[in-house]
């Protein structure tokens, strides 16, 4: 490249960033201001009444207060969030915010001086007057790359991004020469976030090697994992930072056209990373002659209709070829022809977001986080029987006990912990012994899971483990495109076998059948999604066989939670004679009071709703679940 | 065109470069257990998982249809593993084919029935349970009938009937174990079928197969 061209792209890039940066001081400095998270898992929460709310509040006070929508910021659990900003105060974050509170924010804090502490979560920086994020055990563990701008900026300005130092990497990226762009990844070690952690910048190597002049990078945002929302978040929160990547990935392989392969079930996502492409579009950061070099990148959108095996991709190639999403045989590898049978670099969305950060910092300061041989961090969304259900994101090696105990806060209602599920259908079960395992790509493989697409469901102890294996199997088996012998016919032989067991028809040998099932499932299968359907099923015979063979020799779920294995019964010694709250709420007409007016269950006619022992009042709490159902007394 | 050297169960052969081990094998006399495979397909369809061979310096066994051939390459098509996986997948479509030999006018000529004789294994699944699928037989042609319960997806008749754009009647709908063969709206088949009967001609088992006392030739 030329040293003019060099010296106009910076100085492009220095004239778009003024801007933004003027844009962002005009928009908050020297004033209240108020982010509202409205991701999905905000709106689902409420977000937008809330949103209505403040705006409504500002305008008819005639305050100059900017409300902006942002993404999420990871606490999930205390959906709707609010932030707010005032000269002389940090920023703070609430949580749990209705249009109530929205209001009494309003009138007390942007109005008054009053910064309403019942409502508060914590400040965003450590300070005198109130708690700060800084003094929550999550504080110690989290370092946030990638989610660093998620609930922060918003989404659909272009400008908040570049003036959080936004596109520095890709102003930086197209002033160096291909292949040093393609070593700095591979210094950095940066491997993929999609699941396999395979290296990012071997990936784009092999497609920058690749013969041919047209080629592609596909952003794979098809996530379809059971408890997986990570991708989902970053796209709805930060979705510049994906383009960015995006856009990098195209300089350093050498393609001309991205795609971003998102689901169609992600409508915000859609709608974000469409407004995102345009925006930059406009600044010419995407499309022809980007920053005034000679390189082009044109971005599309495509909308996956929904099959968890897109994810997969060659399925995804196929997919957007606008065949049926079914996988190809490999070799050839993608990179060698992919998607309308050019070399194609599929990269998922969290490693397309490390990129632009790596570029900008330099691989030695990435590979400063993390383990040796998984550099960086490690996002994860925690779902399931967990107090702060939500995104965190950990140096690489933090161990399993700290992000669930620490930053995810423990289990709820003091129940014991029993089982972590990290990686969707193709991941794995962990038992308590494992939770001092660093987290990192090898050592989730060593134990069975993987890292997925980053789901982390935390099972506690009424968790029945061959229920979460039928449950990931009955996943797959369904979302099997059926293309290859051992996915479509061997997931559903080893979905009957599990489903026998939780209904208390198995018997002992089957469990080897099971196994022996499991490994040729795993080694005959075609593509990702078969190989790694057994991998619920093998982690919860390695870890928790013993809960299968209660479930099969003595007719028992320890956990009580498959239904044709245990019964209600009533406590006589508990239930109050004049209550009759289960009688009311039993939708079968099963519970009669005997003679005494202590209140029976008809055994017979009783479907193991359970909306009788939600009914009983805690006082009482006389309705238990007993298994083997023979344990009720006669 | 220099050729390539290798050799599968000590025997040694030629093949061109770029060729898939499943046809240097077969094109050589090897017979190696296939249903999905269709040599002018240009991408393997690498669908039934049966092909399998253990190549000297691999630790896994691999699908020869997926495989192209090297020189100096030594394969083992008896291998312990690939046969115990080939067994797994074979037994797998067994258990989900409604069989009846004794009634099914592919007895003799069926390519499970040869199958299970090169894998030694029995065609009745004896560790699996039979899943079996109860489809509706379509007999609205004159020449044949698709019956789907005797069908392994293997997909050669899709191929021969997507061949020109006129005919294409058979293709897959649904997903994984619902996956079947059919038409566009699961219509009969004789709606827009041309009557070329290649379909029949190519598939492996008793699935696709001509009425009594009529053959390829009765084309009208």
């Amino acid at each position: 490249m030329k040293a003019t061209e060099r010296s106009t792209i910076a100085t492009a890039f220095q004239e778009i960033s003024k801007r933004a940066v003027a844009h962002v001081r005009e928009l908050k400095q020297n004033k209240p201001y108020i982010l509202v998270g409205a991701a999905t898992c905000g709106r689902a929460a409420g977000a937008l009444d809330v949103l209505k709310t403040f705006r409504e509040e500002i305008k008819k006070r005639n305050l100059d207060c900017p409300v902006i929508e942002v993404g999420c910021m990871g606490h999930c659990y205390a959906e709707p969030i609010v932030i707010i900003g005032k000269p002389g105060y940090p920023p703070v974050c609430y949580g749990y915010v209705n249009p109530v509170i929205a209001e009494r924010l309003v009138n007390e804090f942007i109005l008054g001086e009053n910064p309403c502490p019942e409502f508060v979560i914590g400040a965003l920086e450590a300070n005198d007057i109130l708690p700060s994020f800084q003094d929550f055990p999550r504080a110690k563990y989290e370092q946030k790359i990638i989610l660093k701008n998620c609930g922060h900026i918003d989404p659909t300005d272009i400008e908040q991004y570049i003036a959080a130092g936004g596109y520095t990497g890709l102003a930086k990226a197209i002033d160096m020469p291909p292949e040093a762009i393609i070593n700095e990844i591979k210094k950095s070690g940066l491997r993929g976030r999609g699941g396999a952690g395979f290296p990012a910048g071997r990936k784009w190597q092999y497609g920058r090697d690749a013969k041919g002049t047209t080629k592609y990078i596909i952003c794979n945002a098809d996530e379809g994992d059971p408890g997986a929302f990570v991708d989902r978040a970053i796209l709805e929160s930060d979705p510049h930072s994906v383009i960015e990547g995006l856009i990098i990935a195209g300089y350093a392989v050498g393609a001309r056209y991205g795609y971003i392969y998102v689901r169609a079930e992600y409508p915000l996502a859609v709608e974000r990373v469409g407004i995102a492409l345009k925006q930059s579009k406009k600044l010419k950061l995407s499309g022809s002659n980007i920053l005034g070099s000679n390189f082009n990148f044109d971005i599309r959108i495509f909308q996956g209709s929904g099959a968890f095996v897109c994810g997969e991709a060659t399925a995804m190639a196929n997919s957007i070829e606008g065949k049926a999403g079914t996988p190809r045989p490999r070799p050839p590898r993608m990179t060698t022809s992919g998607l309308f049978g050019k070399p194609t670099v599929v990269n998922n969305v969290k490693t397309l977001a490390y990129v632009p950060q790596i570029i900008k910092n330099g691989a030695s300061w990435f590979i400063k986080t993390g383990t040796k041989d998984s550099p960086g961090t490690a996002v994860f969304a925690l779902a399931g029987k967990i107090v702060n259900t939500g995104m965190v994101e950990v140096p690489m090696g933090t161990t399993l006990r700290q992000i669930i105990f620490d930053v995810g806060s423990g289990i709820p209602n003091k129940k014991l912990f029993k089982a972590v599920q990290i990686g969707g259908p193709s991941g794995g079960c962990l038992p308590e012994a494992s939770l001092d395992l660093p987290v990192d790509f090898d050592s989730l493989q060593n134990a069975g899971a993987i890292m997925g697409s980053g789901g982390m469901v935390i099972c506690d102890e009424d968790d029945c483990m061959v229920e979460i294996a039928r449950y990931f199997l009955e996943f797959t088996q369904r979302e099997s495109c059926g293309k290859c012998t051992f996915c479509r016919l061997g997931t559903r032989q080893m979905l009957e076998i599990l489903t026998d067991f939780t209904q208390g028809k198995g018997k002992l040998e089957d469990i080897d059948n099971l196994e022996k099932l499991a490994e040729e499932v795993k080694a005959g299968s075609l593509c990702g999604l078969g190989q790694t359907a057994p991998n619920p099923i093998l982690t919860t015979l390695r870890y928790f066989r013993n809960e299968y063979e209660e479930h099969i020799k003595l007719g028992k779920c320890p956990a009580l939670m498959c239904q044709h294995l245990i019964a209600y019964y009533i406590l006589p010694d508990k239930c109050e004679r004049s209550c009759d709250a289960c009688i009311g709420s039993c939708t079968v007409e099963a519970i009669t009071p005997n003679k005494k007016r202590i209140k029976v269950i008809d055994q017979e006619k009783c479907v193991k709703c359970g909306t009788c022992l939600k009914a009983c009042p805690p006082q009482y709490n006389a309705i238990v679940k007993l298994s083997p159902p023979s344990e009720v007394p006669k | 065109m220099k050729m390539v050297n290798l050799t599968i169960d000590g025997k040694k052969i030629k093949a061109r470069p770029g060729e898939k081990l499943l046809w240097a094998a077969l094109d050589n006399g090897i017979y190696i257990p296939n249903l999905c495979a269709i040599k002018d397909k240009p991408e393997p369809n690498a669908a039934c998982r049966l092909c399998w061979v253990e190549i000297e310096g691999n630790k896994e066994p691999v699908t020869a249809c997926t495989i192209e051939v090297a020189d100096g390459m030594v394969v083992n098509i008896r291998g312990q593993n690939a046969l115990a996986l080939a067994r797994a997948g074979f037994e797998l479509l067994m258990a989900s084919h409604a069989l009846d030999c004794a009634h099914c006018s592919a007895n003799g000529v069926c390519e499970l029935q040869k199958i299970a004789k090169t894998l030694k294994c029995s065609l009745k699944p004896r560790r699996l349970r039979l899943l079996l699928r109860d489809l509706s037989v379509d007999d609205s042609n004159p020449l044949f009938t698709l019956d789907p319960n005797k069908c392994v997806l293997c997909g050669r008749c899709v191929w021969e009937c997507r061949k020109s754009k006129e005919k294409a009647v058979l293709g897959f709908a649904h997903r994984g174990f619902d996956r079947v063969l059919t038409t566009f709206g699961d219509e009969p088949i004789e709606e827009r079928c041309m009557n070329c009967s290649t379909c029949v001609e190519v598939c492996p088992t008793g699935a696709l197969a001509f009425k009594e006392g009529k053959k390829s030739a009765d084309i009208a």
